[in-house]
């Protein structure tokens, strides 16, 4: 994520990245309004029309964010449950968990536009596609995480099963996604490609682009709020929590 | 000399113990008592390895057991609350796979002569599910007659032992706390320890 | 420790053949879901020959995963497994043995009894032939990425459930050559891609499954 900049090993923290988090997500959250409006001016008004498409190829705007994200999501997820696995850092074990919810929303929606681009399409709401195919399998390995998350009462358990999972998980995605795409190589139908999507006009682009940016502003506006949620649930026997609940309070 | 160092643990919501801190040089043994929750299970798998400390470390003759690994466990003896038998499994049989999972395979007769110092001669053949829990009981603590380790952990070993039974296992601890083992050990029962050096921890009692 | 490995094979091998019944369920559920088949599909040989490998396939991995808890969870309520996991010996070895003896009473004989079932989804020949070597490379895979599941879900309640959540979506590569395999094989293009890459992978497994399973044990114990 963009907080990559961030000294994590200062910040590991909770105490200290709570407030922190606090501060940074009307920031996040902002930036996220202001380009998702912006985007989807760029994408429903200024963009034109496609030649062959029409006007119905304009979810893309959000499709495509939605897949990247959705990607982009999980691959950082393991990234955080590594280090919690590795340096038993509290804090990066909290993010992994606080990123999947958003991680499955992304795949989610990226599926459910995809399917309602299918219908102007292929005329049909679900196509066996390799990318939607797995977008489909990513789903599962976020479901599997969050239930084995859910299924564990100790938090400490919990969090390095989870973790554990969501590495095995990431290993496996590019060897599932090249299955899948060789499956439907062979499988050949009638399918138009998004690979094969004409040249884009720069306004296209651009709204992509933008939409793209609003997307990761959400997530971390998100995750952000999330993780601090996960924060005071996890810690709330530590005096710096009842301190904090304190000050709220007054 | 077995170190732990500055241990805590938490079960869920739990603390049960923080600042755990003790040392045991060879022919030592150490008494965990405490209420039933209180952590006595957990401290003593901690001190295997197999629970990882919120805070602290256990050392062995200076290092953490993390890094030892292997090194460490092969010094190590735990009989846990479960007697660790597989029911389908005759006890002799039960006996020889323990003892080779632990590195140190040993020759049907050595098997059957550690059932037999706990006179369990007759019960040698039988599949473990037809003993009785004092039997079962007495046949996992025929490992301890097989594998020369250093370090012996028991949860609770006189459980459902009888009064001869229970006379044999003092005078084994007090054996191989003489020849330089180290024990560490919980128990309910009133037993007469004989140790150079006994120490004691007692655990909290705010648990159930 | 080769002595450690193989009382380890040699003992579930014995536990297994004490309790027999077992292993018996196990083929007979993948029996019996592919016959299924059949009659909810309809009789006529072409639509059967065309799903026989997928069919046999979803049922095998449904099956292995129906074995699955019994993979660790005996040895977890007994104590045994705080035993294994305690012995001075590579814990991903053991649990490498510890998969072979589960392949050899589950895995196995599913590879053994497909012929069988493909015969009876008219299945010939080459396509016959194929379908049992996809079989014979991918259940050991199977057993592999399906140890991790199990060492995670261990003691969790619903966790037979779950374990299916977390491997299904893990099998889909294998399924995806193993079923292939033989399709291709029909089609004329033949099955040499897809038999190496599933072996491909049976050996990836082999390398990476032990591994992560036995740090999920001892996740699982702690």
């Amino acid at each position: 994520m963009s907080t990559t900049g961030i000294n994590w090993f200062k910040y590991s923290s909770p105490a200290t990245f709570y407030p922190l988090a606090g501060r940074m997500i009307p920031w996040f959250a902002g930036l996220a309004a202001v380009a998702t409006v912006a985007g989807l001016y760029l994408g429903f008004f200024v963009a034109p029309p496609d030649y062959q498409q029409g006007d119905a190829y304009r979810i893309m705007f959000i499709h495509v964010p939605a897949a990247w994200m959705s990607m982009f999501i999980y691959v950082v997820m393991a990234g955080y449950a590594a280090l919690g696995l590795i340096f038993n850092t509290r804090l990066s074990a909290m993010m992994a968990s606080a990123l999947a919810p958003t991680g499955a929303l992304f795949t989610f929606l990226a599926l459910w536009t995809g399917a309602l681009w299918g219908k102007p399409m292929w005329g049909t709401w679900w196509v066996w596609d390799a990318r939607l195919t797995s977008e489909l399998i990513l789903l599962f390995l976020y479901i599997g995480y969050m239930s084995l998350e859910a299924a564990i009462d100790d938090p400490r358990r919990a969090s390095r099963a989870s973790g554990l999972l969501a590495i095995v998980g990431v290993v496996n995605v590019p060897i599932i996604y090249y299955s899948v795409e060789w499956w439907n190589t062979l499988h050949q139908g009638a399918s138009i490609s998004f690979d094969k999507a004409p040249t884009m006009a720069d306004s296209m682009l651009a709204a992509l682009l933008v939409m793209t940016f609003a997307c990761w502003m959400y997530a971390i506006a998100v995750v952000l709020a999330r993780v601090r949620c996960i924060i005071l649930e996890r810690e709330r026997h530590s005096e710096w929590v009842l301190e904090v609940l304190e000050e709220e309070r007054r | 000399m077995l170190e732990a160092v500055g241990l805590a643990a938490v079960r869920g919501d739990r603390r049960l113990f923080t600042g755990l801190a003790f040392s045991l040089a060879a022919g030592e043994l150490l008494y965990v008592h405490g209420p039933n929750g209180s952590g006595k299970t957990t401290l003593l798998r901690m001190l295997c390895g197999l629970v990882l400390p919120e805070a602290g470390e256990v050392r062995w003759e200076g290092h953490s057991i993390r890094k030892l690994g292997e090194d460490y466990r092969r010094e190590l003896l735990y009989l846990g609350h479960a007697a660790a038998l597989k029911d389908e499994l005759t006890a002799l049989e039960n006996l020889r796979v323990a003892s080779a999972l632990q590195g140190r395979p040993v020759s049907e007769r050595q098997a059957l002569e550690a059932l037999d110092a706990l006179g369990l001669e007759d019960c040698a053949d039988l599949p473990v599910q037809v003993l009785s829990q004092g039997q079962k009981r007495r046949v996992a603590l025929a490992r301890l007659y097989l594998t020369p380790v250093r370090i012996w952990i028991l949860d609770e070993p006189f459980t459902a032992l009888d009064k001869k039974a229970v006379a044999g296992l003092e005078q084994t601890l007090a054996n191989h706390l003489r020849g330089g083992g180290l024990v560490v050990l919980t128990t309910h029962q009133e037993v007469m320890l004989t140790a150079a050096v006994a120490k004691t921890i007692a655990m909290g009692s705010w648990g159930d | 420790m080769w002595a450690a490995l193989r009382s380890m094979v040699m003992r579930d091998l014995t536990l297994a053949v004490r309790r027999v019944a077992d292993v018996l369920t196990t083929l007979f559920f993948f029996v019996i879901v592919v016959s299924l088949f059949p009659l909810g599909v309809g009789p006529e040989m072409e639509t059967l020959r065309v799903i026989a490998p997928g069919v046999v396939w979803v049922a095998a991995i449904l099956a292995s995963m129906l074995a699955l808890g019994r993979l660790f969870g005996n040895d977890y309520s007994d104590g045994t497994l705080e035993q294994i996991l305690l012995a001075p010996q590579p814990l991903s070895l053991l649990v490498a043995a510890k998969v072979l003896a589960h392949w050899l009473v589950t895995g196995l004989p599913l590879v053994l009894m497909a012929p069988l079932l493909g015969l009876q989804f008219g299945l010939e020949g080459e396509a016959l032939w194929t379908l049992w070597w996809t079989l014979l490379l991918g259940t050991p895979a199977i057993s592999l990425i399906g140890a991790v599941g199990a060492a995670l879900t261990l003691g969790l309640r619903g966790g037979s459930v779950l374990v299916s959540l977390l491997v299904l979506p893990l099998y889909i590569p294998v399924l995806i050559f193993g079923a292939g395999a033989v399709e291709a094989q029909v089609s004329g293009l033949g099955a040499t891609a897809h038999l190496s890459l599933l072996g491909a992978i049976a050996v990836l497994a082999l390398c990476f499954a032990p591994l992560a399973a036995a740090a999920a044990l001892r996740i699982s114990l702690d």
